[in-house]
Parts: C-alpha cells; sequence; structure tokens
C-alpha cells in the first residue's frame, strides 16, 4: 500500500498483528462513518489481516483480469434507518449503491447478488416491498440479480433489515480508472448538488422533530460515466460521494494520489432546501452522505467537454477545482484546501466519526 | 440563502476590513467569547484578512468545553445505572470525561440518546413509563430557557420519571473572571449575539463601565464578525468603554422576556466550576428547590467520580485567552478530534477544533 507521510499515522515498523486498532477497545458507530476510525478499523485491521494486493488500490471496488477480460467487483452492505425514505428505500439503496461502485471503477455493471439479515418479527410486506423496489431498480438499470441468501436473526427491536449486495462488471475500455491515475493539472467535476441522501433521510427519523421537502439522490450513475467514456474523455478518477460525503472522498482520493487538491467553496453545487436544513441542524454539507453524486477526474483540456456531456442529464454539474502539486514539506499533512467565497483558505480534512448536532 | 447570504458577502466584508484599517493606529486585543464566532473566524478565514495589529483571542463561549469533568462523570455514572436513559445534545457525546466519553458508555450498552431539544427527553420519557429518563442539560443561557420549559412541563403534567442533570452556565461572570485576572490581555469584547438574544444585554453595561473595557454584542456570520470588529477598534482608538450592539437585527437590550421569565422560575444562579478556569461565583444555574424532585444531582444522590484531568492538556489557558490552541505542546501532536485531551478539541465550538479543522497554519507557525 503506498503511504503518504502524515506525522498523525502510525509508523510503518507498527506492529501487523490484532492490536485493537485506534485507542477504542469496542466498536463504535463512528466506525463505520466512514471517517478517521473507518479508514483506522481498514488500515490497521482488515488490510494486514487480508494482504491482498487489489486492496491497495483502495477504490470501491477491485479490478480482476480472466484472460482478456477485465472484469470490476465489489460488495457493499446497507443499514438504513427507516428502511423507507423520501426519494427511496434500502432496497434501492442496495442496488444502485453496488452498481455505482461498480461504475466508477469504470465497469459497465453486468450481474448482482442479494444477501439478507433479517430481523424476527419484521412484517412480511416490508421484505416484499424492499424486494420489489430491489427487482425494479435492476431492471430499469439493465442489469441481472442472479443470487441470494436469505437470514434470520433474533428479535432485537423488531424492525431490522440489513442488505449485502455483490455486483460484477466489465471494463470495456484500456483506461485505468484509479486515484493513481490522476495528473497534476487535472479538473475535478462533480455530477450534482450535494447533501440530499443524508438530510433527507436524518429528517424523517424518528423521534426527529424537522420537516423538510429534500428527496434523496439515490440514483444509478452508470449513464453518465458511460456517456463520457464513449465520447473518449480520458477519466483519470472517478469516486461517489456516499457517507463521508465529498469531503472525505476528496481527502481519499488526495491520500492515495499523493497529490494535492484544491477546490473553490462558492462552485460547489448546493441546494437552498439543503443549506437550510445543515444550517439549522449545525452540519456542513461536505460531509452529509449522497447516494447519486460522484467526483470525476478529468486531463483539464477535456474538463469542458464532459462538463457539457454530464450536464445533458446533471444540469448541476460543475468544475469545482484541481489537482495540484504535491504539498511543499511543512504542510504535508494538509490534502485539500478550499477557498472560501471571501477568498481565504481553508483546509478540509477528515472528520471524526459521524457528525454531531451542534447545541446552538 | 436569503438572510445568510447577504452575512456572508465579499463586498461588504471587503467594505469592514476597509474601514478597520483606516481606523486602526496601535495594536489591540480582542476576544470574541462565543465558540461559534471562534469556528466562524477559522471556518472562513477572517483572522488571515485582519490587519497585523489585531489579535483575536478566543473566549470561554463553548458549553460543552467548560462543562466541569464531574459532571460529565456523574452522567456517565447515571447512564450506568438500572432502567435509565441518558439524554443530551449531540455535541456532549464526545467530550472526554474522566474514563471515556458518553459514546464508549453507549458503546458498552448504557442507553445514552442524541437529542436536538430539552422537550424531545420529555416525550422519550412520557413513551416509555416504566424508564427514568435523565436529560444532561448544558448550554449558556441560550439553552436554559428550553431545558426550564421541559421541567415545567414536567411539574405541571406530574411525571415520576423526567430529571435535569443541569450544567448550564452563565456567560457575565465568566467576562468579569477574565478581567479580573492579572494576566488579562483582553482590551474588548465581541459578546455572544445568541446570549444576548435572550438575555439582551443591560447585564454587560456595568461590565463595560467597572473595567473600562468595550463590549459589543456580535452575530456568527463573517459580515458580523467584521462589523463587530471594527466597532469594537472605533471604541479602543476613540478611548471609548460601552456596550455596543451590532447585532440588532436578533438582539434587544431587554432580550426575550418570555425566556427569561422561565429560567427565572425554574434555574437559580450557583456558584460553578468551569472545566479549565475554575470555580466561577454565580457562573452556573441550578435547579431551583421548587423543582428538586427532578433535580438529577439530588435524586441520584452525590456519584463519588474519580475526576483525572491531563496534564498535558492547556485548554485552561486557551479557554482564558492566554495563549491560541497551537502554541498548545500537544496540539495536533498528541491531541487530535479523533483522540481529544480536552473538550475544546472536540466541540463544535471549542477553539481547538477550529483550529484543528479549518485553520491552514495548523501545523506551522501562527500569527497573532
Amino acid at each position: 500500500m503506498k503511504k503518504q507521510p502524515d506525522n498523525r499515522a502510525v509508523p510503518m515498523s507498527a506492529p501487523a498483528c490484532p492490536v485493537p486498532p485506534t485507542n477504542y477497545e469496542n466498536i463504535l458507530l463512528a466506525h463505520g462513518g466512514g471517517g478517521k476510525l473507518t479508514a483506522d478499523l481498514i488500515e490497521k485491521l482488515f488490510l494486514p489481516a487480508f494482504g491482498d494486493p487489489a486492496l491497495d488500490e483502495r477504490h470501491d471496488g477491485a479490478e480482476i483480469n480472466i484472460g482478456r477480460i477485465r472484469l470490476a467487483m465489489t460488495t457493499d452492505s446497507f443499514v438504513v434507518t427507516p428502511l423507507f425514505f423520501p426519494g427511496g428505500d434500502i432496497g434501492r439503496l442496495a442496488v444502485y449503491g453496488t452498481l455505482n461502485d461498480l461504475a466508477m471503477c469504470g465497469a459497465r455493471p453486468l450481474f448482482l447478488s442479494a444477501a439478507f439479515i433479517i430481523e424476527e418479527g419484521l412484517p412480511l410486506k416490508t421484505v416484499h416491498q424492499v424486494a420489489d423496489s430491489m427487482g425494479k431498480a435492476a431492471k430499469s438499470s439493465g442489469i441481472r440479480l442472479i443470487t441470494g441468501d436469505t437470514k434470520v436473526i433474533e428479535r432485537k427491536s423488531g424492525n431490522d433489515l440489513f442488505v449485502t449486495t455483490t455486483g460484477i462488471g466489465i471494463i470495456e475500455h484500456g483506461l485505468k480508472i484509479s486515484p493513481q491515475s490522476i495528473m497534476k493539472g487535472d479538473k475535478i467535476i462533480l455530477s450534482g448538488d450535494i447533501g440530499r441522501h443524508g438530510t433527507a433521510v436524518m429528517a424523517c427519523r424518528e423521534g426527529f422533530e424537522f420537516e423538510t421537502t429534500i428527496e434523496s439522490d439515490c440514483a444509478p450513475l452508470w449513464n453518465q460515466v458511460e456517456i463520457m467514456l464513449r465520447e473518449n474523455i480520458e477519466i483519470h478518477c472517478l469516486r461517489d460521494l456516499t457517507r463521508g460525503g465529498l469531503a472525505t472522498a476528496l481527502v481519499e482520493i488526495a491520500e492515495t494520489s499523493g497529490l494535492r487538491l484544491e477546490i473553490e467553496e462558492s462552485l460547489i453545487p448546493v441546494s437552498d432546501q439543503v443549506a437550510g436544513a445543515c444550517e439549522i441542524l449545525g452540519l456542513d454539507p461536505l460531509y452529509v452522505a449522497n447516494e447519486g453524486r460522484f467526483i470525476c477526474f478529468v486531463p483539464e483540456k477535456q474538463a469542458g467537454a464532459a462538463i457539457g456531456l454530464l450536464r445533458q442529464s446533471a444540469p448541476n454539474a460543475a468544475i469545482i477545482g484541481q489537482a495540484t502539486d504535491t504539498p511543499k514539506k511543512d504542510y504535508s499533512n494538509i490534502r485539500v484546501v478550499m477557498k472560501t467565497p471571501l477568498g481565504t483558505s481553508r483546509i478540509i480534512d477528515r472528520i471524526t466519526g459521524d457528525q454531531l448536532p451542534r447545541i446552538c | 440563502m436569503k438572510f445568510l447570504d447577504e452575512f456572508r458577502n465579499s463586498d461588504l466584508t471587503g467594505k469592514y476590513l476597509q474601514a478597520i484599517k483606516a481606523t486602526i493606529r496601535q495594536p489591540w486585543t480582542i476576544m470574541e467569547i462565543c465558540g461559534g464566532q471562534t469556528h466562524s473566524i477559522l471556518k472562513y478565514g477572517l483572522d488571515q484578512m485582519l490587519p497585523d495589529e489585531i489579535t483575536l483571542l478566543h473566549g470561554p463561549g463553548c458549553p460543552v468545553c467548560v462543562t466541569p469533568i464531574e459532571l460529565i462523570d456523574m452522567a456517565i455514572g447515571i447512564a450506568g445505572q438500572p432502567n435509565v436513559i441518558l439524554c443530551t445534545f449531540g455535541d456532549m457525546m464526545r467530550v472526554p470525561g474522566s474514563d471515556g466519553n458518553l459514546l464508549d458508555a453507549r458503546a458498552r450498552g448504557n442507553d445514552i440518546r442524541m437529542v436536538y431539544s430539552p422537550l424531545e427527553s420529555l416525550k422519550i420519557a412520557e413513551n416509555n413509563p416504566d424508564k427514568r429518563i435523565v436529560f444532561f442539560g448544558i448550554g449558556f443561557e441560550t439553552t436554559a430557557p428550553t431545558t426550564a420549559l421541559a421541567l415545567k412541563k414536567a411539574k405541571k403534567n406530574r411525571f415520576d420519571n423526567y430529571f435535569v442533570l443541569s450544567a448550564h452556565v452563565r456567560v457575565p461572570p465568566a467576562i468579569e473572571l477574565i478581567l479580573s485576572s492579572p494576566e488579562n490581555r483582553v482590551q474588548a469584547f465581541l459578546a455572544a449575539g445568541h446570549v444576548c438574544t435572550v438575555m439582551g444585554y443591560r447585564e454587560y453595561i456595568p461590565i463595560a463601565e467597572n473595567f473600562h473595557v468595550p463590549i459589543v454584542v456580535t452575530g456568527f456570520e463573517p459580515v458580523d464578525i467584521l462589523q463587530g470588529i471594527c466597532m469594537a477598534i472605533n471604541q479602543l482608538e476613540r478611548g471609548a468603554a460601552a456596550v455596543e450592539n451590532q447585532y440588532s437585527r436578533v438582539v434587544s437590550e431587554n432580550g426575550n422576556s418570555m425566556a427569561r421569565k422561565l429560567i427565572d422560575e425554574v434555574f437559580e444562579t450557583t456558584s460553578r466550576k468551569w472545566r479549565g478556569i475554575g470555580e466561577i461565583a454565580g457562573g452556573g444555574l441550578s435547579i431551583k428547590p421548587d423543582y428538586a424532585a427532578y433535580d438529577a444531582a439530588r435524586v441520584f444522590g452525590p456519584v463519588v467520580a474519580k475526576v483525572e484531568e491531563s496534564p498535558r492538556c492547556l485548554s485552561g489557558k486557551v479557554l482564558r485567552g492566554l495563549i491560541k490552541p497551537p502554541e498548545c505542546p500537544a496540539f495536533a501532536v498528541d491531541c487530535s478530534p479523533a483522540n481529544p485531551l480536552g473538550a475544546p478539541m472536540v466541540s463544535a465550538e471549542g477553539a481547538c477544533a477550529a483550529y484543528y479543522n479549518y485553520s491552514i497554519s495548523r501545523q506551522g507557525p501562527i500569527g497573532g
């Protein structure tokens, strides 16, 4: 794995045996939040235990070559409360989420498996609705849901359903789409306004007295990728913005690529509704989850063409910044810098744990 | 977004910067009281824009930062008792106690819930009559009225399973303490706009007079803060020491009388230990004897806690404006949001977190 200098990271000589990751003895919710604790868990526990070079890419999926055929494979588990939310449900999320991870490898999604862990007592009607939603999502995306598994666990709270999907896709171009392919000068394109999924789900959680009409952006992304590939846009890297939001995706890519990323706040589209909800809740939209947005790194000379193609289906797509040189020695651990609307700059870092609402 | 974009407008910030530069003739040190203001300053890089003559010090106005470790330990202790659901604001969850924080306590199996309002915790009490619901009430005069409202409703509806552990604090005594210290460097204050929304600014008039210090009630957006600084500099250069109100679109002299009445009905001022600062006379709000049956501190009895602060954490000096966060040897070395030694590194209003999360210079030398 390519390690970047970071004076807060553990030294390379740290033991690769099962030591407790970070300073925590137990798993906290934040270990699944996509932030620093998640990164710690992956780097200090899973990667040393699995030890496969394919994992070193730190991409949304792995590429496998069988003869001359390039395939991509990815897997994802879905837990969301509530199971049905404005703009989607766990079923659609499970199909599109995995499909999107394949698309982010530049792969045309072909096949999907689905595994269910269902809590005793869950109404059958709920399972039916989710399955139906998955079937429709798969059909409309042109992929086949071809195998699955079901397990039932003892009742705890009575309403849980976890879905895991695994996807296989085919890579039909000669590009290597990964953070390592990003070049200095590449433009960063964002495919639409951010923060819809996270705010939509949060606003409809039980006990949360906050009403909005914000809908999740949950949507398949392959078509948007395909149109760019078809028009020979030399895509260097793709990343969908799920948990942890735009900020986390940028930090991850910057760390893996070894480049510094510079973005401009005023170029990042956020709808008024999402901006307002985040303002009230004390959340930063940069860190709020999305389920139908991605960033794309392309050579500067093709950025205009790429934006033109994306805007056919994503009118809010925008160039938000660029990749620049490896950071200077002094600020080696600052990977992502954002220019504020006032012309000043601030750093963008991973968030520690989940975003917690502020007090006043 | 309307009512916000206007106050993040670069033309207006430019205008106030020009005015500041045209007025200032000598170095001045100004403290913004509220952590929300500190975060705006760092997030928008206002410190990068100001002339070198101005030093901004970051005040103690971060309620979770000053919540004493004893009360956090007590909250964790209460959460560990049978049939208890402990509720608090999200910001409090990661603040370190002597032995871990509330998130750790939740991971150990305790029922600890994050709420947006004390009224949500009252609803939880209504829906769980067989459980004891304890709201860990933190915050300044801003959040105290809703805690008071929840207690009033609990009493009116004769809840027997709802309790409040009060860690509410008051701003004016902390300002007096800072000004009384022989080490004080602060020459003017930006008072916390939200606190004054509730309390008005009458309490600040004698402080400005007695200590001969300008106090400008200031909002939280970049334009607010630069205008507040501009008003403070104007006073300092003229030798004036008055209370002025920059945040007049929200704050009136007498504040919100209904909210103040609620506070008076349920709370009384008390001496309170502020974390990193020490005992402040009149610095806290405790629950009045009329509401004793709902006071978790009385009902759950004294919880003997082993109080242990990290000796490497200099947050007390940060909170009193004696040093800036990057001057602490532990800053970004042993202390980060993932492994905080002190509360200011955790809270969304903590000064150390503001520097860590936003400031380009967090690894390098800082100005001011």
